[in-house]
C-alpha cells in the first residue's frame, strides 16, 4: 500500500447554530487567500431537523430557498425548516437555462414578474452573494405580421406599466446579430421584441445565496430529508413524516415544482397541473458569440452564452408526462434545427451535454401561490418552463401568502381556484392543454 | 521540443507525406497520424492553454477524452473550435490554430492570472466583484468572458452537409476493441444482424496500440481477421469514425459518423457528418476503459502524459514523448509501458511504483517502489521530476497512470448509477437488463483474457457460443493513489477548467458537501471532457474529505452526450430553406403568373398582393380592394381547412362539435359555424355545408386546420365512438378561390355549366354540386368574407389553375382583379369579420359578439364551462370597432387603450387594437379591439396608446362593422 | 422511445401527440349542478409518478387516438389500445 500523508481531519458537517458567516467582499477573499483559504467558513450549516418548526417548507429548490429567506428577513419567521430530499438547489433551480426577464402581458401576470426583476437587480447586495445578475438582454424574433402585432400588443402591456421593452425592425436586429440567417432563411426575422433589463444569472449561486442568508437567519435548511407524508387533523396540517422522523409544524408550504402532484397528493389534493420534462443544453465553452438571450420565431429555440463561454440552449418540453430528468432525441433534433435555421454557423458548433428537468405544466401556463382547502397548507406550483426567473418573486409572494395567511396582491390572480371560477392566466391562449403552453 | 518521431514501428504510412500547418507555420506528417501525434513527431508538445490560468498543455491522452490538446481546425465557414487534436485525422492541407492564448500559444499574457492564482480559487468569483454594483455588466463580466471561453466559433454559414439516417439490428456493439470484437462475431456467426460501431478511425479499439499476442498472433493480425470474417458476413455493418453518444428510450442509441472529418473538403453530395438513430433489439457497450490520471505538481506540465497514451504515441504513430521518459504508476501498467518504450527504442529512466509490494518484468529498467512523484520541474516541457524522498530525477517526459475507469457513460444515461469495486478501484455500470449489456474493461474485464470471453458471451447472450481464442494477459494489480499531497505546484483534477485537488476540500470546506454541489461550485467534471479524466480522482478526494465512502460520495450524473456533437449533425438537412417543408396551395402557379408576393402563412405561401407598377403593398391592397368592391375580384382561399364529413351520424357529430347546431341545416346550405374548446373558450370558426343528408364539408381557418382535424378525431375516437361517422382532411384535394364583387355572378355564369344563377337558383348561403368549364365537377358557396355579393368556388385541385384562369377571362370585361390575404383582411376588418387576432384563444363567443349562436338546447364541447362567472362577466374585453377621431391618424394593431383622461398604467389598461387596416372605402385607418365592456361603449373617445413606438391618439368607440351596416352588398 | 401502435406497430415517439391523463370521463349531464364534474374533466389530472394511461394521437400515422400506458419515471412503454376500445371498456366498468 502507498503511504499518502493526509492534510488534516475529516471535514465535519457544520451543525453549529451560532451565526459564523463571514461577509464575502475581494478583501476577505485576499485574507482567506494568506491563510491558503483553510478558514472560510461553511455557507450553511447541516443542521438535524427539530421535533417542531412554526413553519416547514418541502423543496430546498430556488422557490423554496427564496420563501425561507422572505420569511425570516421580511416577516421575521426563523423557525422554519426547509426539508430538501436531495442536495440544496437540486430541483429546477439547478438544470435550467437562467433566462430572467418580466415580458409579460396580463394584468395578473406583469406587475408579479416585474417585481421578480426588481428583486433580482438588487439581489446580491441583498444576500451578499454574487449571482452574476447580468442584464444583457432579452430579444424575442418574430417572422410573421401576426406575431409582429402581438409583441406590439405585449410589449405595450409592459411600457404601460413603466416595464422596458423595444420593438425592434429587421435592421435593428441584423445589427446587434449578423450572422443570424436573413438570407436563406424560410422564416425570414421581421424584428423583435427587445427587453434590455432581461438577461441572465449564475442558477446554482441563486440557491446558494438564499441558502446561505436563509441559514443565517437561523433557518434549519435539512439536505437529503424526504417527505414521505403530510398529517392532517381535523382538516389541518399538523406535520410531516420524514425519512428522518416526523416533524410537526404549524404551516407548511409545498414548493416542490415538478413533483408537486404526488406531493400535493400526500395531502389528498389533485391539482391542475401535468409534469412534463423539458431539455436543456450546453455546447462547448466559446469566446464571447452571442451577447443576449434570443428566441427564435419560427421554431423552438432560444441561446444565451454564460460568462464560462458554453451557448446554453433549449427549446420545447418533449411533450409526454414524465418524471425522469432526461428527454429523447426527437426534441433534441427539432431544437437543434432551429437553432441552425436561425444561425447557419453554429452548425460545427459543438452540443456537449443536455439534460432535463421536470416542470409543473399548469392548465392556463400560470402559476398557482395560494392557500389551499386545507388549513396550514400552502401551495407554489405550477410555473411551467418560467420558474426560475419567478425565483425572487415567488419566494417574496409564498412568504407573504404563508406568513399573512393571505395572498399579497402581486400574487392575487396566481389562485388554485380560478380554473373553477374561469379566471385563467393564459398568455398563449392555448387552454387546457398543458403540454402546448 | 522533446518529442520525436521514431526511426520505426507504428501504423502510420511512412511512404505518405501529408503537409499541415499549426499556428500558421508548416509541418508535415504521415497518413495514420493525428494531428496530435504527427505535433509531436515535430517535437510541438505544447499544443494549447488551460482555461483559468492559461497554463501551458501538451497532450495528456491519445484518444476521446483529451482536455488539453484543443484547436481551432479549418478555416472560414468551416471552421471548428475546441477539436481535440487527438482525434484529428492528418490529411493533406490541414490547417488548425491554437486557442485561448494571446497574443501566441508561446508566450500568452492571459498567463498572468496564475500570478493571482491563490486568490482565485473554487468559487472566488460568488465572493467578489459585487461592488460597485454597476461594475458587474460593463467591467468585471466582460472581462470575464472575454478571459474565459476556449476557441472561436466562426460566424459564417457552414457550406457542409449534413445527413440523417436510421438503422434498425439484432444486436449493436459499441467499440471494436477485443470484448467488442468477439461480441460481434458471436452474435454474427448465428446470423444476427449486427451494428459494430467505433469512434476510431480504423476498427480495433486497444489492438491498435497495445502489443497484444492472441491465438499465437499479433493482437493486430488477429483483430484484421476477425474484422475480414465480419466484413464478409451480410449481415453485419460496420461503421468505423461513429461514437455513439447517446442511450435513449426504447433501446434507441445516437451516433454521429465523421463521413469526411478527415478530408479537407467533402465530395460533392458527399455529407461531412451523418447523424444515426439505431434501435436495436440488443447493446452490449465495449467501449473499454479509460486511464486516469494521478494528481501531483505540475501533472499538466507538456510531456506528462497518460500512460497507455504514451504507448499509443509510440506503438501506434511511432512516437516518442521524449528522449528519457519516466513512468509513475499505483499499478501494473507501469510495466507494461517500459517495455514497449524500450522495444520501441525509448529511453525509460526509471519506473516510480507508488506500491512497495509490485512486482512485474521491468524490462532491465531500475524500479523506485513506494515513491511517488511529487512534482515536476519545467514549463512548457519536463525537464525532471521530484519524489516523496526529495531525489530528483531528469527526464523530457513522464508517462502516468493512476487506474482505469470502465467506460461506463452509455449504461448510465437513462438514470442508472454505477457501483463502487473496492478492488478494482473502479465504477462498475449498472445491470440494465438484458437489453443493454456492457462487456469487456467497460465491465471491469482487466484481463485481456477476461475481456475475449466476457465479449464472446455478452454477444452470444445464451445463443450459440463461440469459440474464446487463448492470449497472453497483462497482470492487474493496483493499489489506491489519487493525490500526492506532499505536492508543492498545482495538483489538477481538471486539467481544461484548471480545477485543482485543494479546490475539492475547499467545497467541502464550505458546505458543497455532495458530489453535485461540489462539481457545481469547483467546475470538476464540466470542461469539454465532461469529466472524463478527473471525476473518479475528484471523488475520491471529496470522500476522503468528508468522511465518506465512494459510493456514498458517488457519480455525478453521465448524460448524453458521450462526446461532444455538432449542431449540424442532429439539425442534418432541415435548414435554411429546407429547416420545413413548403405547402403551395393548388393556385400557386396561378398566382405566380399575376404577379403575386407570397407571405409565408404557417406552413404554406399565400399570395399576399398583387403588384402592379411598382406599386407597395398598401397601394396595391387598396387598388384591389376597391377593384373587388366595385367590380369583381379573385381570391385564392384554398388554405382553408376542408374537412369531408360523412355518416348516418354526421349532422350529431357536428352538433358536438359546433356550438351551433348543424343537424337541422337543409341540404344545399352553408352555415357560419363556431367550434370552443372543452374550457368554453372559441377555438375555430368557418363555415359548413350539407351537401347531402348524410354528407357535410367543414370549412376551417387555415391556422387551425390540423389542431380541428385532431380534435375531431379525438372526439369521436375517444368521447363518442357510437356515433356513425367518417371524416377525412380534403384541404389539398380542392382548389377553392373566392369570387367576390358585383360582377361576381356575371362572371361566374360564363363558366358555369347549365345554370342559371340566380338568388333563387344560388341563394345567399347556398351550397351547390354543379360543374364548370363543360364538365369539369365543382361546388360552388354563396359565401362572402368581403362583405359583397360574392362566391367560393372550389374544384379538384389539379383543375384549379386552369379554372382560376377562365374565371380570369370572364371577368376580365368587368375588370377583375387578383387580390391576396391583404386586400382580404381589409375587407373583413370592414366588415367587421374576426379573425386570428380576435379568436386567440382567450376569447369567448360573447366577446366576440357571437353570443347567440351558442346553442341551449344541445350537448356540445365547451358547453358546460362556458357558463363560468370568469367567462361570463359583463366587463370582460369584447370585440367593437375603432376609428381614428381624427381620420389623418393612424392607429396601430397592439396599441392599448385607455379611457380619455387616464394616465398610462395596467390598472388603467381597457384593452387593445387586435387588427387594423387601412379601408380605401372609408379613407381611413380602421380597427377592432377588445375593449372592456365594450358593446356599452360605442361612441366613446379612448386614448389610443402605443409608447412602444411613441404613439398616442384618440380613438372613437364603434360597431365593429365599418362598412355596409345593412349587408345590402352581400344581397345585391 | 417507441410506442407499439394497434394498427401501425412499433413506432418511434415523434409520430404521437400526447394529451396527459387518460382516465378522465365526459360528464354525460350538462345540469347546472354537474359543474364540478366539469371542472374535474376539464381541468384536474391524475399524474402519478410510476405507472399511466394517457391519451396519445398517432398523428404522424394512422391517425387513432390511442390510450398508451407507460412508466412516467423510467419511460417504459407497457402497451397501447385505441381510445375507443378503451373508452368503451370504461363504460363498460362505469
Amino acid at each position: 500500500m502507498c503511504k499518502t500523508k493526509t492534510l488534516g481531519a475529516v471535514i465535519p458537517p457544520y451543525h453549529s447554530v451560532q451565526d459564523l458567516r463571514m461577509r464575502y467582499n475581494v478583501f476577505s477573499l485576499i485574507k482567506n487567500s494568506f491563510s491558503g483559504h483553510k478558514n472560510w467558513q461553511p455557507a450553511w450549516r447541516e443542521p438535524q431537523p427539530k421535533s417542531e418548526y412554526d413553519i416547514v417548507i418541502v423543496g430546498g429548490g430556488g422557490h423554496g430557498l427564496a420563501t425561507a429567506y422572505y420569511l425570516a428577513k421580511e416577516h421575521g419567521l426563523t423557525n422554519v425548516a426547509v426539508l430538501e430530499k436531495g442536495w440544496l438547489g437540486s430541483g429546477n433551480i439547478g438544470r435550467n437555462t437562467t433566462i430572467i426577464r418580466s415580458n409579460y402581458m396580463l394584468p395578473g401576470n406583469n406587475p408579479f414578474y416585474e417585481w421578480s426583476m426588481k428583486l433580482w437587480e438588487n439581489l446580491e447586495q441583498d444576500f451578499n452573494f454574487n449571482a452574476m445578475v447580468s442584464q444583457r438582454g432579452v430579444l424575442n424574433l418574430c417572422h410573421t405580421d401576426a406575431q409582429r402585432d402581438a409583441f406590439a400588443r405585449r410589449g405595450n402591456a409592459m411600457r404601460i406599466d413603466g416595464v422596458d421593452a423595444e420593438l425592434l425592425d429587421r435592421e435593428q436586429v441584423r445589427e446587434m446579430y449578423p450572422f443570424f440567417d436573413f438570407e436563406n432563411a424560410r422564416f425570414p426575422i421581421k424584428g423583435g421584441l427587445l427587453q434590455r433589463r432581461g438577461g441572465t444569472v449564475r442558477h446554482d449561486a441563486v440557491a446558494w445565496g438564499y441558502a446561505r442568508g436563509a441559514d443565517s437567519r437561523g433557518v434549519d435548511i435539512i439536505q437529503r430529508c424526504e417527505v414521505t407524508g403530510i398529517h392532517i387533523e381535523n382538516g389541518k396540517v399538523v406535520g410531516v413524516d420524514t425519512n428522518k422522523g416526523f416533524i410537526r409544524c404549524k404551516k407548511l408550504g409545498l414548493a416542490t415544482a415538478g413533483n408537486s402532484s404526488e406531493t400535493a397528493a400526500m395531502a389528498g389534493l389533485k391539482l391542475p397541473v401535468e409534469s412534463h420534462v423539458l431539455q436543456a443544453f450546453v455546447s462547448e465553452g466559446l469566446k464571447p458569440y452571442i451577447d443576449g438571450v434570443v428566441t427564435f420565431g419560427a421554431g423552438h429555440f432560444y441561446v444565451s452564452q454564460s460568462d464560462k463561454g458554453g451557448l446554453v440552449f433549449g427549446g420545447d418540453i418533449d411533450g409526454y408526462n414524465s418524471y425522469a430528468r432526461r428527454g429523447n432525441l426527437p426534441m433534441v433534433e427539432h431544437v437543434v434545427e432551429a437553432g441552425v435555421a436561425m444561425i447557419p454557423s453554429i452548425a460545427r458548433v459543438r452540443v456537449l451535454r443536455s439534460w432535463g428537468g421536470i416542470m409543473d405544466m399548469s392548465m392556463d401556463g400560470s402559476p398557482i401561490i395560494d392557500k389551499t382547502p386545507i388549513q396550514n397548507l400552502y401551495l407554489n406550483t405550477g410555473w411551467c418552463y418560467g420558474g426560475f426567473k419567478a425565483t425572487p418573486a415567488s419566494g417574496w409572494c409564498f412568504a407573504h401568502t404563508i406568513a399573512r395567511d393571505e395572498p399579497h396582491k402581486l400574487n392575487a390572480a396566481y389562485r388554485l381556484d380560478r380554473f373553477r371560477t374561469g379566471h385563467m392566466l393564459d398568455e398563449k391562449g392555448q387552454g387546457a392543454t398543458p403540454n402546448l403552453h | 521540443m522533446s518529442s520525436y518521431r521514431l526511426d520505426k514501428g507504428g501504423l502510420i504510412d511512412r511512404t505518405t507525406e501529408l503537409s499541415f500547418s499549426f499556428d500558421g507555420k508548416p509541418f508535415t506528417g504521415h497518413a495514420g497520424d493525428t494531428l496530435a501525434s504527427a505535433l509531436m513527431a515535430n517535437g510541438m508538445t505544447l499544443m494549447g492553454r488551460s482555461f483559468k490560468y492559461h497554463r501551458p498543455r501538451g497532450v495528456i491522452t491519445a484518444g476521446a477524452a483529451e482536455p488539453n490538446a484543443l484547436v481551432e481546425l479549418r478555416e472560414g465557414g468551416r471552421k471548428e473550435a475546441n477539436t481535440r487534436a487527438t482525434m484529428i485525422e492528418l490529411y493533406d492541407g490541414l490547417t488548425a490554430r491554437s486557442q485561448n492564448r494571446w497574443p501566441s500559444l508561446n508566450f500568452d499574457v492571459g498567463a498572468v492570472t496564475s500570478l493571482a492564482s491563490s486568490i482565485f480559487v473554487a468559487g472566488f468569483y460568488y465572493k467578489t466583484f459585487m461592488w460597485p454594483k454597476s461594475f458587474w455588466e460593463k467591467i468585471y463580466e466582460p472581462l470575464i468572458r472575454r478571459a474565459a471561453g476556449l476557441g472561436t466559433a466562426s460566424r459564417l454559414p457552414d457550406p457542409d452537409k449534413y445527413e440523417k439516417a436510421y438503422a434498425h439490428c439484432d444486436l449493436l456493439v459499441i467499440g471494436s476493441g477485443p470484448a467488442g470484437l468477439m461480441a460481434a462475431l458471436a452474435a454474427a456467426r448465428s446470423g444476427q444482424r449486427v451494428v459494430l460501431a467505433d469512434e476510431g478511425a480504423r476498427l480495433g479499439g486497444s489492438l491498435l496500440h497495445e502489443r497484444e499476442e492472441i491465438d499465437g498472433k499479433s493482437g493486430l493480425d488477429w483483430a484484421a481477421g476477425v474484422l475480414a470474417e465480419l466484413a464478409s458476413l451480410p449481415t453485419v455493418t460496420l461503421m468505423p469514425r461513429t461514437t455513439v453518444m447517446g442511450w435513449f428510450d426504447g433501446n434507441i442509441f445516437g451516433a454521429v459518423e465523421r463521413v469526411n472529418d478527415h478530408v479537407a473538403v467533402p465530395d460533392p453530395y458527399e455529407p461531412r457528418q451523418r447523424y444515426w438513430r439505431i434501435i436495436a433489439k440488443r447493446a452490449v457497450l465495449a467501449a473499454g476503459a479509460e486511464e486516469r490520471p494521478v494528481a501531483f505538481g505540475g501533472n499538466d506540465v507538456p510531456g506528462v502524459m497518460l500512460a497507455s497514451a504514451m504507448r499509443s504515441y509510440a506503438n501506434r504513430y511511432g512516437v516518442a514523448a521524449g528522449r528519457s521518459v519516466a513512468v509513475f504508476a499505483n499499478n501494473d501498467s507501469a510495466y507494461r509501458t517500459a517495455r514497449d518504450l524500450k522495444a520501441q527504442g525509448v529511453h525509460v529512466e526509471v519506473i516510480v511504483d507508488s506500491r512497495m509490494d509490485a512486482s512485474a518484468d521491468s524490462a532491465g529498467v531500475p524500479v523506485i517502489r513506494g515513491q511517488q512523484v511529487t512534482d515536476v520541474s519545467g514549463r512548457k516541457g519536463v525537464t525532471g521530476i521530484e519524489l516523496s524522498n526529495g531525489t530528483h530525477i531528469d527526464c523530457e517526459a513522464l508517462a502516468m497512470s493512476g487506474g482505469w475507469s470502465p467506460i461506463v457513460n452509455l449504461a448510465c444515461h437513462r438514470g442508472q448509477k454505477p457501483h463502487w469495486d473496492k478492488s478494482l478501484l473502479a465504477f462498475l455500470p449498472p445491470d440494465n437488463g438484458p437489453g443493454f449489456t456492457v462487456a469487456g474493461s467497460a465491465a471491469g474485464k482487466m484481463l485481456l483474457s477476461e475481456c475475449l470471453a466476457d465479449g464472446a458471451a455478452k454477444g452470444a447472450a445464451g445463443g450459440k457460443p463461440v469459440a474464446v481464442p487463448n492470449c497472453r494477459d497483462e497482470g492487474f494489480a493496483i493499489a489506491p493513489l489519487w493525490w500526492v499531497k506532499e505536492s508543492h505546484g498545482k495538483a489538477f483534477i481538471d486539467y481544461q477548467n484548471d480545477a485543482t485537488a485543494k479546490d475539492l476540500p475547499l467545497a467541502a470546506r464550505e458546505g458543497y458537501r455532495d458530489v453535485e454541489l461540489a462539481k457545481r461550485y469547483t467546475t470538476t467534471g464540466m470542461a469539454t471532457d465532461q469529466g472524463k479524466l478527473g471525476n473518479i480522482n475528484a471523488i475520491a478526494i471529496l470522500a476522503e474529505a468528508t468522511g465518506r465512502s465512494m459510493d456514498e460520495v458517488g457519480t455525478t450524473t453521465f448524460r448524453p452526450f458521450y462526446t461532444p456533437v455538432s449542431f449540424g449533425a442532429f439539425a442534418g438537412p432541415f435548414t435554411g430553406h429546407h429547416f420545413q417543408p413548403v405547402r403551395k396551395t393548388p393556385l400557386h402557379e396561378w398566382a405566380e403568373e399575376q404577379g403575386a408576393v407570397f407571405v409565408e402563412t404557417g406552413l404554406w405561401m399565400r399570395s399576399s398582393w398583387f403588384p402592379q407598377d411598382g406599386e407597395d403593398w398598401l397601394a396595391s391592397a387598396s387598388r384591389e380592394v376597391l377593384a373587388t368592391r366595385n367590380g369583381v375580384g379573385i381570391c385564392d382561399v384554398s388554405t382553408l381547412g376542408k374537412i369531408d364529413v360523412q355518416g348516418k351520424d354526421a349532422g350529431a357529430f357536428l352538433d358536438k362539435l359546433y356550438c351551433n347546431t348543424f343537424s337541422t341545416l337543409a341540404v344545399g346550405k352553408a352555415r357560419y359555424g363556431l367550434m370552443l374548446r372543452e374550457d368554453g373558450i372559441v377555438y375555430d370558426d368557418g363555415t359548413t355545408s350539407r351537401l347531402a343528408d348524410d354528407h357535410y364539408v367543414m370549412t376551417t381557418t387555415t391556422a387551425n386546420a390540423a389542431k380541428v382535424m385532431a380534435q375531431m378525431e379525438f372526439a369521436h375516437q375517444a368521447l363518442f365512438p357510437e356515433l356513425d361517422v367518417t371524416y377525412v382532411s380534403v384541404t389539398e384535394q380542392w382548389a377553392q378561390m373566392a369570387v367576390a364583387g358585383p360582377k361576381s355572378r356575371a362572371t361566374l355564369q360564363k363558366i358555369v355549366d347549365g345554370l342559371e344563377l340566380n338568388d333563387q337558383t344560388a341563394p345567399y348561403m347556398a351550397a351547390l354540386e354543379i360543374t364548370v368549364m363543360g364538365g369539369v365537377p365543382a361546388r360552388l358557396f354563396r359565401l362572402s368574407f368581403s362583405g359583397e355579393h360574392a362566391y367560393e368556388l372550389a374544384v379538384p385541385a389539379d383543375y384549379g389553375n386552369m379554372v382560376a384562369r377562365a374565371v380570369c377571362q370572364a371577368g376580365e370585361e368587368f375588370g377583375i382583379v387578383p387580390y391576396g390575404v391583404e386586400a382580404l383582411s381589409i375587407m373583413r376588418i370592414e366588415k367587421g369579420h374576426v379573425a386570428g387576432g380576435e379568436l386567440n384563444g382567450t376569447t369567448t363567443a360573447g366577446d366576440l359578439g357571437l353570443g347567440k349562436m351558442v346553442s341551449a338546447k344541445k350537448d356540445f364541447i365547451g358547453r358546460m364551462m362556458a357558463q363560468r362567472e370568469g367567462l361570463m362577466d359583463p366587463n370582460r374585453q369584447c370585440v367593437v370597432g375603432i376609428r381614428p377621431v381624427d381620420p389623418t391618424d393612424r392607429i396601430r394593431s397592439g396599441a392599448h387603450l385607455l379611457k380619455r383622461d387616464d394616465t398610462p398604467s395596467m390598472a388603467n389598461d381597457q384593452g387593445y387594437v387586435t387588427s387594423v387596416a387601412w379601408s380605401p372605402m372609408l379613407d381611413m385607418w380602421i380597427g377592432l379591439a377588445l375593449l372592456a365592456n365594450g358593446r356599452a361603449r360605442h361612441g366613446e373617445v379612448v386614448q389610443v396608446w402605443d409608447g412602444l413606438r411613441g404613439a398616442r391618439v384618440m380613438g372613437e368607440i364603434c360597431d365593429p362593422m365599418h362598412f355596409d351596416k345593412e349587408n345590402k352588398r352581400l344581397h345585391a | 422511445m417507441l410506442i407499439p401502435c394497434p394498427h401501425c406497430g412499433t413506432r418511434p415517439v415523434e409520430e404521437f401527440t400526447f394529451l396527459g391523463d387518460a382516465s378522465v370521463t365526459r360528464p354525460t349531464t350538462n345540469d347546472p349542478s354537474s359543474m364540478e364534474q366539469w371542472y374535474d374533466y376539464v381541468y384536474l389530472r391524475n399524474n402519478p409518478r410510476g405507472r399511466f394511461d394517457e391519451y396519445a394521437h398517432h398523428s404522424g400515422g394512422c391517425r387513432s387516438w390511442l390510450v398508451v400506458t407507460r412508466n412516467t419515471e423510467t419511460h417504459e412503454v407497457y402497451g397501447a389500445v385505441t381510445a375507443r376500445d378503451y373508452t368503451r371498456a370504461k363504460g363498460a366498468r362505469a
